[in-house]
């Protein structure tokens, strides 16, 4: 079976580009040009360039001691916090401003939630030139200051989402209408795998570094490139898809996806797509989908403002249905204490979003001798907040 | 013959309403669309409210919010539209999104449009090539047409591939703009309806996006055969209620 996308823009079921007629020739496109772009050696160049010595590429492939004493199996963390700007974000926004380039456009949209694919995206646009636009919904505009302040600081315009919930879908909300109001000079700059075919098939290449860096830097360590088991968080899915991207195909890799149960499941304030969600077509896509029976779609809940979508990209919700990807959902208290965990034992703090990816460990056992890679997608700075409120700090 | 192409035979230039089922109130869907009959409008689009509607602006997405507080969901509209063809002949046309139509379930959503009268559908977010690998079949089954959406960037041979697929109007998006615009039309307009209308299509063109009042209305049917009106009419209920029906259509309709 092959897990990546065929060329009509399909995972398995899910996919496709359920788009108004307004954003077609847009899409089509970057659908037309986009893998003949990235093909080209100019580009390639200057994509690798910038990753080397603008994000600090490749990102350390930290053997995490005392953590894998803790529970008894090898634990390797790949440490994306260590990109540029605070998180994995930043390898997608290179690539998509280089293609923005290339395709002529001038003016830069993007959605943000939590704010770190809004800092991501303002941060590459200060680098090029370009104008750049970040709607953020109102809600999360309150809960992340210090992001909108940095984007701000970086030459961005933000837009605050005052629509629907006022939240991470409703800025994507406003980011595709403003493409719709804007279709010959804007370039949209989606955060994760999701959206429209091409967006989760680009997006994943882009992040697919991060796994041939893997590969890498295992072959180094353990003496062969495949790890027993890959594990990352998934929101939209984008760290994860370029955690897994080079082992999709290699049946002997596990893949486990983490998600975000928020306040428990059935708690009815969950962010636990695979499990709460149904087919539905969002920003775009047929995925999973959490809505009502009636098909609106609900307002997902994570104490981790990065993972609370309530879709997930078309290629996970394949993993999930093919039975390929793994998957585990992760309250809010179960990410803190794992995040602190991580604090105490290693001398690192995590993202909450990467947070949820470490806590599996407390539950899913794994052999002495596995090698278990965790993508430790983000830094703990933008959580601060988060983490000083829960443990009273 | 379906009650959209027998308007369409009518060679007048049309006016069609579009409003969102549940606003302002849960119940008013019917007697919107009484009152629309009533006042000379040619045919209707009943909004089916989405929570997350892409291609429209702040009215629209104020009025569907309100519609889905209200408890409109897709069951209830066909409720509430099981005798309308007692009542109401124009022809009626749900618009919405595809989501809530995937999760009823497309055939079954089908079969209920032809069961209590809808003549055709508007659906944004389905794709042309999706619809007719996967349900051109099952509209034609149920006699329902699927009205198309081109734009002032649509090209020409895609044009001509939705003029194609086809039957009845094609749905002339005015600008590159959600719904709701208010800035009027200027000369570009005027030389997309001129450049689309010297095309020669098969169908009847009918604009939308952006109309507003008797000159908007005039500016964009003076190339085409129609205008519908969307955002302008919501904002005109919400400010009069239904009394402002009669009065509102017929300053459309004045030049
Ligand atoms: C550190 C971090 N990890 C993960 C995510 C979730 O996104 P994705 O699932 O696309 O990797 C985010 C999103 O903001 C993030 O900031």
């Amino acid at each position: 079976m092959n897990y990546n996308v065929n060329e009509k823009g399909y995972y398995g079921e899910f996919g496709g580009a359920y788009i108004p007629e307004m954003l077609y020739p847009n899409v089509e496109e970057l659908r037309q040009n986009y893998l003949k772009i990235m093909a080209e050696e100019s580009f390639q160049k200057e994509f690798r360039a910038l990753l080397k010595d603008y994000v600090g590429r490749p990102t350390p492939l930290y053997f995490a001691k005392r953590l894998s004493e803790k529970y008894n199996t090898k634990i390797y963390l790949k440490r994306e916090d260590l990109c540029h700007t605070g998180a994995h974000k930043v390898n997608n926004t290179i690539g998509q401003i280089l293609m923005a380039k290339r395709l002529g456009k001038t003016r830069i949209i993007a959605e943000t939630g939590a704010g770190q694919h809004g800092v991501a995206t303002a941060t590459v646009c200060a680098l090029m030139g370009l104008k750049c636009i970040v709607f953020m919904g109102e809600i999360d505009i309150e809960r992340q200051a210090p992001n909108v302040a940095r984007m701000k600081m970086l030459g961005a315009k933000v837009v605050p989402a005052i629509s629907g919930s006022k939240t991470l879908k409703d800025a994507t909300n406003e980011a595709i209408r403003d493409w719709i109001n804007n279709p010959v000079d804007t370039h949209y700059i989606i955060g994760s795998v999701v959206g429209p075919h091409p967006y989760p098939d680009m997006v994943a290449r882009f992040q697919s570094v991060i796994s041939e860096e893997i590969k890498v830097q295992l072959k180094e360590k353990e003496g062969k490139e495949n790890p027993n088991f890959v594990v990352a968080c998934v929101g939209g899915g984008s760290n994860a898809a370029g955690a897994f991207y080079h082992y999709l195909d290699i049946p002997e890799v596990g893949i486990i996806a983490v998600e975000a149960a928020g306040k428990g499941i059935d708690s009815g304030e969950s962010a636990a797509t695979s499990a709460l969600g149904k087919v539905g077509i969002i920003h775009g896509s047929k995925t999973l989908l959490m809505q009502t029976n009636d098909g609106q779609i609900t307002e997902p809940y994570s104490i981790s403002a990065g993972l609370d979508y309530p879709g997930v990209g078309p290629m996970h919700a394949n993993l999930f249905r093919s039975g390929r990807g793994e998957f585990i959902s992760i309250t809010d208290d179960k990410a803190m204490q794992a995040g602190l965990e991580l604090c105490k034992l290693e001398g690192i703090i995590p993202a909450i979003e990467s947070s949820h990816a470490l806590a599996i460990f407390e539950n899913r056992k794994f052999k002495e001798e596995d090698v278990v890679v965790v993508n430790l997608s983000g830094r703990g700075d933008k959580d601060l907040d988060t983490y000083i409120k829960y443990f009273n700090l | 013959m379906s009650r959209i192409k027998e308007k369409l035979k009518q060679n007048k230039k049309l006016l069609s309403i579009y409003f969102t089922a549940g606003y302002p109130k849960l119940e008013d869907t019917v007697e919107i669309l009484e009152q629309l009959e009533k006042s000379g409008v040619d045919m209707v689009e009943i909004g089916l409210p989405f929570s997350d509607p892409l291609a429209d602006g702040p009215t629209i997405q104020a009025s569907s919010q309100v519609a889905l507080k209200n408890g409109m969901t897709t069951n209830h509209l066909f409720e509430q539209l099981k005798d309308v063809r007692k009542t109401v002949s124009i022809p009626l046309i749900i618009m919405g999104y595809f989501n809530p139509m995937l999760q009823y379930g497309v055939e079954n959503f089908c079969k209920k449009c032809a069961e209590v009268g809808i003549d055709g559908l508007i659906i944004p977010d389905l794709p042309l090539a999706e619809y007719q690998e996967h349900y051109a079949e099952t509209f034609k089954k149920y006699g329902l047409i699927n009205i198309f959406l081109i734009t002032p960037q649509t090209s020409e041979e895609r044009i001509r591939q939705i003029d194609a697929t086809s039957e009845g109007f094609i749905y002339m998006v005015s600008s590159a703009s959600v719904t709701g615009s208010s800035e009027g039309f200027g000369e570009e307009q005027e030389k997309y309806f001129q450049r689309i209308s010297s095309m020669e299509l098969t169908n009847t063109l009918i604009v939308g996006f952006g109309i507003q009042d008797s000159k908007t209305y005039t500016q964009a049917t003076s190339h085409t055969n129609g205008a519908i009106i969307g955002s302008a009419f919501i904002k005109m209920i919400l400010e009069k209620g239904l009394y402002g029906i009669s009065e509102f259509v017929s300053s459309i309709r004045k030049v």
